[in-house]
């Protein structure tokens, strides 16, 4: 019987859920529970509905597994769209604090809801779905481990479900960027440990006999997240049928130890993986090898030595003691270089086709997600020095510097990468529409700029009017003025965002119409027909 | 050069790539964090400090659950206009029972490091259900559904043990007394004197003006108002604390 196992296991863990939805200690976690035994509940139904007592048909050993990667392609995109939305919510929230309805969709509830959408859920459903495709190419082998990988997909995306509602209904553990509560953590431990199975299993059955630098990247985010994972999360339950945990770390040790992980969740997960993006998908979009072969060596260990050190500069003149807060700064400033070096290798990568930047609006948006990439690793060391973080800590300069790597690196080169990997995992000659792509670039680009630079005036002013005395040695500003000056910029922050947020709506629109198999008759893009005209 | 020809050895191994990239990444991380276990001057000396009672635990895990950390940092730094506007700067012995840290990164609205004794019960009361009617400028979301919410718990004492579990000096009297403990605290009538002898300096009082039952909001401003409260620094020594 087709899904057999998966109906029994998945009826009997809904069945679970139902016992801790009545047993729980706390309401929050008898909610969650409900929330968990109707998704698992849901799930069972639908695979009831599609089982047949046929003998399945047999699987082509030598053909690639690309069901599980086009679903996760989906998924990136759905989640990308929700997760950008929550984001201009919390943007709009904090202009106009009318829009917060508690208890459910308070800023404090939503913040980890955006964050964790947009890195884990858009980010992790890209990771995970350009990492199956890319590692199966280079390695010519179909997906280790038969069905392994629809465990990883689905698990991950019930991870996300139970951490999304989670955050709504209070159940947090507020640590920046590790927010679920210990049950969700242990199952993403679960899924996460099967996905370095299912990646390291393939690599192993290679036919290739060199591993590709792309897998070099993705098996060591794969392998450090589970490292820094299992680590940052070790808690205690109150009651193993409640939702309350409390952190096995306390003050100063719990605090670098959160951000030993906090900032190499942006090393490894929006890095080291995004990397292994570009060095699969920017060669493949532009036609040309990758541009150093030594270079690649030399950055791909230097950056993942150098980045698990950064940590301590998001704790710069906190009672974290002085010695870890400057051996943070002077390697933060040492990644300065590695980082580079990625930049190189994937800009580089282009000599002999930058002409392609005027006809090919995909190699525009990985060159843009480069250059965004190469502006962030250079204002993050800085930001990282000591006299400057002074000024920039707790204000909005960090959060524009996040959202210049995470809207411009990160988004940017997975929607380069789906706009390739899309009509090839459907079998579509092309896009439905380049020019939408072009649409999607200038709306992402303006709006990345946007946001930059007014979080760089709303963040130095702030930084600035704090510190401000008088000539009488008075400080200058109440704690709420500053507040008050900066509603202008909230507006405009938001409206970047909203710009960010259409050009994603533009490309879920072009990549479902391609799913579908449209095709848009439109012109040639500029630039490109007639020059092919002139070289016969 | 031969370093990059025997890289193809790492390149042809899955096994060695993995194992070679995980000790790499391992190194910062014990080199950073592992001494903060055990070198005596991470946590300076000091007088005071005490492990949470109940209704300030309950009032955290509040704090901890609506995250008022994503705006509120709690870690005052040794600078001249921070020390003026908030108090004296944080020291790691005052975040010592803190499961987890709640230090923040982010300033939309003040440190709330040192908050405890700043404003009346009455002043949070009306700021958390409805900011603007104190501080206009505020762009805080309102909170006064805990004004509404009972203290739900059943048992609170397994609360305190998890946090003893995991390093917080709790004794077996503080336990054994967790529940009438975090009812006593909220009641201006009741016998406290050994809620007063577990917990020094314990703030004691009907919080939010409700005395009919004990509320989230009784809890949450339980802990707003001894913030920054316990430490002793008449008796600290300065100096003896840098590092």
């Amino acid at each position: 019987m087709k899904f057999g196992k998966e109906i029994v296991l998945l009826s009997l863990f809904a069945f679970a859920a139902l016992v801790a939805a009545g047993a729980g200690v706390d309401e929050p976690f008898r909610q969650h529970m409900w929330v968990l035994f109707f998704a698992l509940a849901g799930f069972t139904a639908i695979l009831l509905r599609n089982t047949e007592f046929k003998p399945a048909a047999p699987i082509d050993p030598a053909a690639y597994m690309d069901g599980p990667i086009r679903y996760g392609a989906i998924a990136t995109m759905f989640w990308g769209v929700i997760g950008m939305l929550v984001g201009v919510v919390i943007a709009l929230q904090l202009a106009y604090p009318d829009l917060n309805i508690q208890p459910w969709f308070n800023f404090g509830r939503l913040r980890p809801l955006h964050t964790s959408g947009v890195v884990f859920a858009f980010g992790g459903n890209a990771l995970l779905c350009t990492s199956l495709y890319v590692v199966q190419r280079t390695c010519r082998a179909r997906l280790f481990g038969g069905d392994l990988g629809w465990f990883v997909f689905w698990g991950y995306q019930l991870f996300i479900v139970m951490a999304a509602t989670g955050y709504l209904l209070g159940i947090t553990e507020s640590r920046e960027y590790a927010e679920p509560e210990w049950y969700v953590d242990i199952w993403l431990t679960i899924v996460w440990v099967a996905y370095l199975i299912l990646f390291l299993g393939t690599i192993l059955k290679r036919k290739e006999p060199h591993i590709y630098v792309a897998n070099w990247f993705y098996l060591s985010f794969i392998v450090t997240i589970a490292m820094l994972h299992v680590v940052n999360n070790l808690s205690m339950p109150a009651s193993f049928l409640g939702s309350k945990s409390y952190s096995a770390f306390s003050g100063v040790q719990d605090a670098l130890t959160q951000w030993w992980y906090g900032h190499n969740a942006v090393g490894f997960f929006l890095t080291a993986g995004f990397l292994g993006m570009m060095y699969y998908f920017v060669p493949k979009q532009a036609n040309r090898p990758v541009y150093s072969y030594r270079l690649s060596i030399v950055h791909f260990w230097a950056i993942i030595f150098l980045y698990i050190w950064a940590g301590p500069h998001h704790l710069h003149y906190t009672a974290l003691p002085d010695w870890a807060q400057t051996l943070g700064m002077v390697f933060s400033i040492m990644l300065w270089m590695p980082s580079w070096g990625g930049m190189i290798n994937g800009l580089m990568t282009l000599s002999g086709a930058w002409d392609k930047l005027r006809t090919d609006p995909i190699i525009r948006m990985m060159v843009m997600a480069i250059a965004f990439y190469g502006m962030s690793t250079f204002e993050g060391p800085m930001m990282s020095i000591k006299t400057v973080n002074s000024l920039s800590h707790y204000t909005d300069w960090t959060i524009g510097h996040v959202h210049s790597g995470a809207l411009g690196w990160v988004g940017m080169i997975s929607f380069g990468a789906l706009y390739y990997m899309v009509p090839k995992l459907w079998n579509r000659e092309r896009l439905y529409s380049l020019r939408l792509v072009t649409w999607h670039f200038w709306l992402a680009t303006l709006g990345i700029v946007v946001y930059a630079s007014v979080m760089w005036v709303s963040g130095i002013m702030q930084g600035l009017m704090w510190r401000e005395y008088d000539e009488q040695g008075f400080l200058v500003y109440s704690f709420a003025e500053t507040v008050a000056a900066m509603h202008p910029y909230y507006v405009m922050r938001a409206i970047g965002g909203a710009m960010y947020l259409s050009g994603a709506l533009i490309m879920a629109w072009n990549v479902a119409m391609t799913i579908l198999g449209y095709r848009r008759e439109e012109d040639p893009m500029p630039g490109s027909v007639p020059a092919l005209q002139l070289a016969r | 050069m031969r370093l990059m020809n025997r890289h193809a050895v790492i390149e042809k191994n899955a096994t060695l790539l993995l194992v070679g990239s995980l000790l790499v990444v391992t190194v910062g991380g014990i080199v950073e964090i592992a001494p903060l276990f055990y070198l005596d001057n991470t946590i300076e000396k000091v007088e005071g400090m005490r492990p949470y009672s109940p209704l300030e635990l309950a009032g955290r895990d509040i704090y901890v659950r609506e995250g008022c950390y994503l705006c509120h940092s709690q870690m005052i730094r040794p600078f001249r206009d921070e020390v003026e506007r908030y108090g004296h700067y944080s020291l790691a012995a005052e975040s010592m029972y803190d499961h987890p840290f709640q230090w923040g990164s982010k300033r939309t609205g003040p440190d709330l490091a040192r908050v405890g004794d700043r404003y009346s019960n009455l002043w949070h009361v009306e700021h958390l259900t409805d900011p603007r009617s104190v501080v206009p400028e505020s762009i805080m979301p309102s909170y006064g559904f805990l004004k509404d919410t009972p203290i739900a718990v059943k048992d609170f004492s397994t609360h305190l043990v998890a946090n003893r579990r995991v390093g917080a000096p709790y004794t077996d009297d503080m336990i054994a007394n967790a529940n009438a403990d975090l009812m006593t605290q909220a009641d201006p009538n009741a016998d406290t004197s050994g809620l007063e002898a577990r917990y020094p300096k314990a703030k004691i009082g009907d919080f939010d003006g409700n005395p009919q039952q004990v509320t989230e909001m009784d809890a949450l401003v339980a802990y707003l108002q001894m913030l920054g409260t316990l430490v002793d620094f008449k008796n600290y020594d300065e100096t003896a604390g840098y590092r």
